[in-house]
């Protein structure tokens, strides 16, 4: 399973394209908001962080399966069993959107301020969050690679199934903004990690299924 | 299909339903301020989603069989009974919708279990466009299998659970009590339970009937061929 991390680790040219994207988002966020003085209210801040760490992640991720090339793919078939794939993709991929989730952050508070007031809070819910949403869409990108227009089938699935985790996000992540004890927000934390749970699981057992094909 | 091939339950299906028309429009309700005579569609909305999940979760067992042992039959079950669900889906939607116009004043109001209704009709919208686009039976048919699978796995807290954690005019969520508590008197369960039961075994039967059409619609087809 490690030298599939590897192998996945050594095409990471995708990685640069991603941050460029992530960054320029941003921009271009900060260019239309910076009408209005570049002071955004909090709900508004939160709701904008989220759809730009959903739109980098649904391309992040459909890098992972839609540029593996026919061959590439028998050739790990012949490796390695297929629960060490899609657990080193959704490894891979929760890296990486972490990765992302932390240079968005970053850009974000830069140029649109930061009015988090529960930091380990709203972190702890950001890296939730990458896992989730790392473990949902590396399924979905398997199966829309295996369609003809995958592209937008990979839109067309992935948003609705992380709605529900979405809006568990932008909850706590609203807690966090308004600087409320963890308490506040542990109920949902718990649904949120069961939720991942739940795909992860779900994910592992069916993913040998379409493996085969 | 073929284990439901006795034809007692459809009957059963029809003298409920004719029972729950009846006595649902005629039998006494509670005298309840703002709900009023529109308690009524208790019968009519809730059974719905009651009848898509069950025909869901029947979608699903068809789907894991299928992974097991792949035959046309359970692909066509599956994709029925997926249909039909979204069918008393978007029904649910609609009684709720006119519910709501009376009761609270508006055709949609933002109620979680309003927006998890319409979400999960998107995932399962997802599920036929992903089964249009493959030109492959048997590729289409067990990559369906397996969104239907994990799209039923993430669909279901939408309705169970995330409710139940923010408020809501849903009685039973945001302490708004549930309506085992102040409007489901023994009347009402009276004609509540048949009008549940009734729904579900409709359900079955159109996912059943629209199967057994398709399956002939590909006999034909494979008639043709040969």
């Amino acid at each position: 399973m490690q030298k599939d991390f590897r192998l996945e680790w050594r095409q990471r040219a995708a990685l640069n394209g991603m941050l460029l994207y992530v960054s320029s988002t941003v921009f271009v966020c900060y260019l239309c908001f910076s009408s209005r003085g570049g002071q955004l209210p909090a709900p508004a801040w939160n709701a904008l962080f989220w759809i730009v760490l959903l739109f980098s992640a649904v391309n992040a991720v459909a890098k992972g399966f839609l540029q593996e090339s026919r061959g590439r793919m028998l050739y790990y078939y012949t490796l390695v069993r297929p629960q060490a794939v899609i657990l080193a993709k959704i490894a891979y991929n929760t890296l990486l959107l972490l990765g992302l989730a932390l240079v968005a952050l970053l850009l974000y508070s830069v140029v649109l301020g930061n009015p988090v007031q529960n930091v380990p809070l709203f972190v702890g819910n950001v890296v939730l969050g990458a896992v989730g949403f790392a473990s949902t869409l590396t399924l979905v990108s398997g199966i829309a690679a295996k369609a003809t227009n995958s592209s937008t089938l990979m839109a067309v699935l992935g948003f609705p199934l992380m709605v529900p985790m979405l809006l568990l996000l932008i909850k706590v992540s609203k807690n966090a903004l308004d600087g409320l004890e963890f308490e506040a927000s542990q109920s949902s934390l718990l649904t949120l990690v069961a939720l991942n749970m739940i795909v992860g699981a779900v994910s592992y057992l069916l993913f040998p299924f379409l493996w085969r094909s | 299909m073929y284990s439901m091939k006795k034809n007692w339950w459809k009957a059963l299906s029809v003298v409920l339903l004719l029972y729950v028309a009846v006595a649902g429009l005629l039998m006494p309700v509670p005298r309840l301020a703002i709900l009023n005579e529109t308690i009524r569609n208790l019968y009519f909305h809730v059974p719905m989603w009651f009848g898509m999940t069950f025909v869901l979760l029947a979608s699903v067992y068809y789907s894991v069989r299928y992974l097991r042992n792949p035959t046309p039959e359970l692909d066509i079950q599956a994709h029925e009974s997926a249909r039909t669900g979204i069918l008393m889906g978007f029904v649910g939607l609609a009684t709720g919708s006119i519910w709501a116009k009376y009761t609270w004043g508006a055709w949609w109001t933002n109620d979680p279990k309003l927006n998890g209704a319409a979400i999960a009709m998107l995932i399962y919208g997802a599920y036929l466009v992903l089964r249009s686009s493959f030109t492959d039976e048997q590729q289409r048919a067990r990559i369906s299998a397996i969104y239907n699978i994990f799209a039923f796995a993430t669909a279901m807290p939408l309705f169970y659970i995330l409710p139940r954690l923010t408020d809501s005019l849903h009685p039973g969520a945001g302490g708004n009590p549930a309506f085992a508590k102040y409007d489901l008197d023994s009347n009402m369960r009276l004609v509540f339970y048949p009008a549940v039961i009734g729904w579900t075994l409709l359900a079955f039967w159109l996912a059943q009937l629209a199967s057994r059409v398709s399956l002939l619609k590909l006999k034909l087809y494979e008639k043709q061929l040969a």
